[in-house]
């Protein structure tokens, strides 16, 4: 899932400026699970921002919402019948979700309240860890599921570098070697002999952005779309 | 806002979250013993300490309390193992957000009491009031409502007061704001 945090308030404070209706839309999908921005963070973050108006002597009336997700229409459509009574939305979801719904509102001003972090896992309770860079071409077959491209700082993709030292990474001793892990991995699967295939250099270039994708079953419909279109 | 430290019309409203199975139970035992403390202080007794949620704690600060606490059992006592422990660390997350906003953090607290401590009970009440005092009335009270007459700004039973599951739901500012019905008299705009 997508990570995030939350903005500090200071900073959300300052975009949020002097609009005196404010709507908060939270996010229920990725950042509700990462406790950035789904309805209790959209119910904490509301709470704050009022009471730091009237700490302040100022009017300020801030709503809230949490839709199930805000990168799909769908769901942005039900924002529809609330949206024209604020000066300001507060968009509490990734990057992704701030874009799309200032896309489908674009006579309205949106501003975020996250940082959007990586695309990770929850290692513990409270603690997200990145795990995959979108590289667009996955080789976790060969490396036992250990992605040399999230977690070995050089990206290596034929065995470690000089700067593996028991196990440890040489840019940051508090991460592990990503190699040390898929040897590790790989021996217990008895399968070390795909470290002896030679990798190609990647193509970093299908990494191109803004990336796009079409579903296979959607291609021709499009094509259709397009022709006619045109 | 004119209240001020000294002023003798201050009286601190404490809100005090209590853990059915110690803090609440030294409080009866406070009150076996005949121990007086501060009757500024209002007890919400809760299944757990680790029921509480930062939500909670900021809103009844959103509603003009003067301080509030979370009295839980000892460590290691906790009769659901470990609620009391997540508690400390919503307070403490809590106490990061009231910070935040602008609210002075040691307006919230933990303590830990277990059940015997009847005097314990008294003494964090006395304690945590005299603080409120300290600190002087929450400046958002004027916000909310000023001289409630020493009654809750809402009835007690108002209600489902648990949170639902509401996505899609537009909630307004007014749902949040539990005041009585006399908010207008108190020239709060809404």
């Amino acid at each position: 899932m997508i990570v995030a945090e939350r903005k500090p308030l200071e900073q959300i404070e300052a975009m949020a400026g002097d609009f005196e209706k404010i709507l908060v839309v939270g996010c229920g999908t990725c950042v509700a699970v990462c406790m950035a921005g789904g309805e209790k963070e959209v119910e904490l973050l509301a709470a704050q921002l009022r009471m730091k108006a009237k700490l302040d002597g100022r009017e300020r009336v801030v709503d809230e919402i949490t839709i199930t997700r805000q990168c799909d229409t769908e769901y942005l459509d039900q924002l529809e019948k609330h949206i024209d009574r604020y000066d300001a939305v507060i968009s509490a979801a990734c990057g992704a979700g701030v874009q799309f719904l200032a896309g489908r509102f674009d006579d309205k001003i949106v501003l975020p309240a996250l940082n959007t972090l990586f695309i990770g896992v929850a290692e513990g309770a409270g603690v997200w860890t990145q795990r995959c860079i979108a590289c667009e071409d996955c080789i976790l077959d060969q490396t036992g599921g250990i992605c040399p491209m999230t977690i070995c700082a050089k990206n290596l993709l034929n065995g470690p570098c000089g700067g593996t030292d028991h196990g440890k990474c040489e840019v940051d001793a508090d991460n592990d070697c990503a190699w040390t892990l898929i040897y590790k991995k790989l021996e217990k699967l008895g399968r070390l002999d795909s470290m002896r295939e030679i990798q190609p250099p990647k193509d970093f270039s299908v990494m191109a952005k803004p990336g796009k994708y079409t579903h296979a079953a959607f291609e021709a419909a499009q094509d259709e779309e397009e022709q006619s279109d045109g | 806002m004119s209240q001020s430290n000294g002023n003798s019309t201050y009286e601190p409203k404490v809100i005090a979250y209590c853990c059915t199975y110690c803090a609440y139970t030294a409080g009866d035992l406070a009150g076996s013993m005949r121990l007086e403390y501060a009757p500024n202080v209002r007890v919400i007794k809760i299944l757990c300490s680790g029921k509480i949620d930062a939500l909670l704690l900021l809103r009844a600060f959103e509603n003009g309390a003067d301080a509030v606490y979370v009295a839980g059992c000892a460590v290691g006592d906790c009769h659901f193992l470990e609620g009391n422990l997540q508690a400390v660390q919503t307070v403490a997350h809590a106490k990061r957000l009231l910070a935040e906003t602008g609210l002075e953090p040691e307006r919230l607290e933990f303590f830990h009491i277990p059940a015997s401590a009847g005097p314990l009970f008294a003494q964090r009440a006395n304690e945590m009031t005299d603080r409120a005092r300290e600190l002087g009335p929450n400046p958002l009270r004027n916000a909310v409502q000023r001289n409630a007459g020493g009654k809750l700004p809402q009835p007690i039973d108002n209600g489902s007061s648990l949170p639902e599951a509401a996505l899609g739901r537009l909630i307004r500012q007014e749902e949040r704001e539990v005041v009585g019905t006399n908010r207008n008299e108190t020239g709060v705009q809404s």
